[in-house]
């Protein structure tokens, strides 16, 4: 093969892994619209901690495996806790109301950010068993912690797959996101149903945070550009469809890595381009139901 | 009743006439140029980053500056120092107004900020509407001392020009020809590249190719991809912060660290360097500040803000404490006196200061004229390697001062 075709092979490697990573942001923000019509602006901050959290319990614990383990029970717990305190009266107002919420959780997770874990940027250390990496080419090696990531990635998505299609819990789940009514009067808790799929979609965020954080470097404020983007993925794929959230992050990763390979001028419009032309053919996205 | 309510007696009125008397007497005795005896307070109006990602840098900037004064006896020109605190949030979109706010409603002596170069433009834009002076500790926007520049506005720490024309200067000498330059794409990134480029080419080499993300983007993989592809003899960049951070470490992580080296403006390593960890070692930086300089002034400056602060020194700090040391040559001259703007700009714009970064004096456009100096990552600092380039200063374009 010619190294043009190697770069050009490597750069769709990229692109996947970059959409892979942003699946698992966006398919929990795509669940919670789906099924609960909330539109969920914190869901970035979710990242933000869940990255954070993994910083620290790592720092603590030497190990981020150990790390992960603590912290994605300790956000399921938060994502109970909100949705018990505050989200449960959100599900029958306006949106309006959720955004209000949900942006103002955006400034308080950051302030709380700040007191438990200060202003600094944070690296964390990649786990050793993982810390090497493939050459691809005579420059070039590729990180083997990125492929593990999204291998990751698409086991949860899988899971995910599974759970939804395949499970009673998860008829139920996709019964409450047609029918509420009708769930309830069938004698399906409704309520119980929400809670745990707003925690799993917090749990996603949280998770995607945190094995991100050994590439992704920890930072303030690092929430609010994948916020924006996971957007972007779940408008362009539908809103609330999880199939779409995939091929949505897919299309996403490529058009970001080609826009800066092909067309670096406007490699800032790229992602949103793609979004108005898929608009522009499916109003409602690639997998979005119009109502 | 009447007399305790009505303090204003005969008397008093008659107490405050000999006072006055006394104080106009007193006033023949002084050099007629400067209103000496004015006792009320100086007010330095600080416009920092307090809260967000520049917390850090603001904090130092404010404490060095309180050292420097303080280190003076808490007086300046004679007079006491009053700070008028104020949080810019590195939000450019408030600045004009935050800044209108310590001009107009304070009324402070001196505006000094800040880090952010977007605010720091809106602070530049109030500072020249309202002929207020200024002095910015950090933001090395050219266009403040380049077509915005004003005899009433000071920096005190660097253009993004400089570091980069240094290092492009520093390769060049080494012979290399071909190299690729990095940044996001926006004003302080290009200007930094622009740099590198000039130094560069004086020496022969060629940036064949600049790769610009969108800011703030940190997803590097496509461009480190294209890197490997171009194959140049070295890459630049200028990334600070979280940006600086993870480029470092992706860097490292694709195994191109050991093949094309990779060197940068001294941000790049600077106060990150613990989170960058093994991938920042050896790593080559330009600045106008390092680690270990052998100046007599670094050596008391930071245990003394050790002190203060129980907080390291780093540039940030440094450049604080020679806005304070500016501030201070510049209203002793005058003897406090604002009304004496035309001398006191002078006197600023002849002050050597006697900097931890080494001396350096003021160019016509007010910035810095300085060393530049090499360093290298060991450890956990930016240790000085040699001086990139002695003295230099910015071209400073488009300034009508220059």
């Amino acid at each position: 093969m010619s190294d043009r075709v190697i770069f050009f092979l490597i750069q769709v490697l990229n692109g996947v892994q970059y959409g892979l990573l942003l699946f698992l942001v966006a398919s929990g923000l795509t669940l919670i619209f789906g099924v609960m019509r909330i539109i969920n602006l914190a869901h970035g901050s979710f990242y933000m901690l869940g990255a954070y959290l993994a910083f620290s319990f790592a720092e603590r614990t030497g190990s981020l495996w150990l790390a992960i383990l603590i912290a994605v029970p300790l956000m399921v717990v938060i994502g109970l806790a909100l949705e018990g305190l505050l989200f449960r009266f959100l599900y029958v107002r306006d949106h309006l109301y959720q955004v209000l919420l949900t942006y103002g959780l955006i400034l308080s997770l950051e302030e709380v950010r700040s007191i438990f874990f200060g202003d600094d940027v944070h690296g964390v250390r990649v786990p050793d068993l993982l810390n090497f990496s493939v050459k691809l080419t005579p420059t070039l090696s590729y990180p083997v912690y990125r492929l593990f990531m999204s291998a990751v990635c698409i086991a949860v998505g899988a899971g995910l797959y599974l759970f939804i299609n395949h499970t009673r819990v998860g008829m139920s789940v996709r019964a409450g996101a047609l029918n509420r009514e009708m769930v309830q009067s069938l004698g399906i808790d409704i309520a119980v149903i929400y809670r745990l799929v707003f925690a799993l979609g917090v749990a996603l965020a949280a998770f995607a945070g945190m094995i991100a954080a050994p590439v992704a470097s920890v930072f303030p404020g690092m929430g609010n550009q994948i916020l924006i983007i996971s957007f972007v993925v779940v408008v362009i794929g539908g809103i609330g469809s999880v199939k779409g959230a995939f091929i949505g992050s897919l299309l996403i990763g490529l058009a970001d890595t080609f826009g800066q390979v092909f067309a670096r001028q406007i490699a800032g419009m790229t992602l949103y381009m793609l979004m108005v032309l898929v608009l522009l053919w499916r109003p409602a996205g690639l997998f979005g139901r119009t109502s | 009743m009447m007399k305790e309510s009505g303090p204003v007696t005969r008397r008093t009125i008659l107490k405050g006439l000999a006072a006055s008397a006394g104080i106009a007497a007193a006033s023949v005795f002084v050099p007629p140029c400067f209103a000496v005896g004015q006792t009320a307070k100086i007010k330095f109006g600080l416009m920092l980053p307090y809260t967000g990602t520049y917390a850090a840098l603001g904090k130092n900037i404010d404490d060095a500056l309180r050292l420097a004064i303080s280190q003076r006896g808490g007086k300046v020109g004679g007079r006491e120092v009053e700070y008028v605190v104020l949080d810019d949030e590195s939000e450019p979109a408030k600045g004009a107004e935050n800044a209108n706010k310590l001009v107009a409603r304070d009324k402070v002596d001196f505006l000094i900020g800040t880090v952010h170069s977007g605010v720091a433009m809106a602070m530049v834009k109030v500072a020249t509407d309202n002929d207020t002076m200024l002095i910015i500790p950090n933001a090395g926007a050219a266009a403040a001392t380049g077509p915005a520049c004003a005899p009433n506005i000071f920096r005190t720490s660097f253009t993004n020009w400089q570091p980069g024309f240094a290092m492009g200067k520093v390769v060049a000498d080494r012979g290399q020809k071909r190299a690729v330059a990095v940044s996001w794409d926006y004003a302080a990134g290009r200007e930094s590249i622009g740099g590198f480029k000039e130094g560069f080419a004086s020496g022969g080499g060629n940036v064949e190719k600049e790769l610009l993300l969108p800011f703030p983007q940190v997803e590097f993989q496509p461009i480190l991809t294209e890197i490997a592809a171009l194959k140049p003899q070295l890459v630049y960049v200028f990334f600070a912060g979280a940006g600086a951070v993870k480029f470092v470490k992706d860097y490292a992580g694709a195994g191109l660290k050991n093949s094309i080296p990779l060197v940068g403006a001294g941000f790049l390593t600077d106060g990150t360097l613990e989170a960058q960890g093994d991938a920042a070692q050896g790593l080559e930086t330009t600045l106008h500040y390092a680690d270990g300089l052998d100046v007599a002034k670094d050596k008391a400056f930071r245990p003394a803000f050790k002190k203060a602060t129980n907080r390291d020194a780093d540039v940030y700090a440094v450049q604080g404490y020679d806005a304070g040391q500016l501030l201070a040559a510049g209203l002793d001259a005058v003897r406090g006196d604002m009304k004496a703007r035309k001398e006191l700009v002078a006197a600023m714009e002849k002050a050597e200061i006697d900097s931890p970064r080494g001396k350096f004096t003021l160019s016509k456009a007010h910035n810095p004229v300085q060393d530049i100096y090499l360093r290298k990552v060991m450890g956990l600092e930016n240790k000085f390697v040699s001086v990139a380039v002695k003295a230099l200063a910015d071209p400073a374009r488009g300034c009508k001062m220059a």
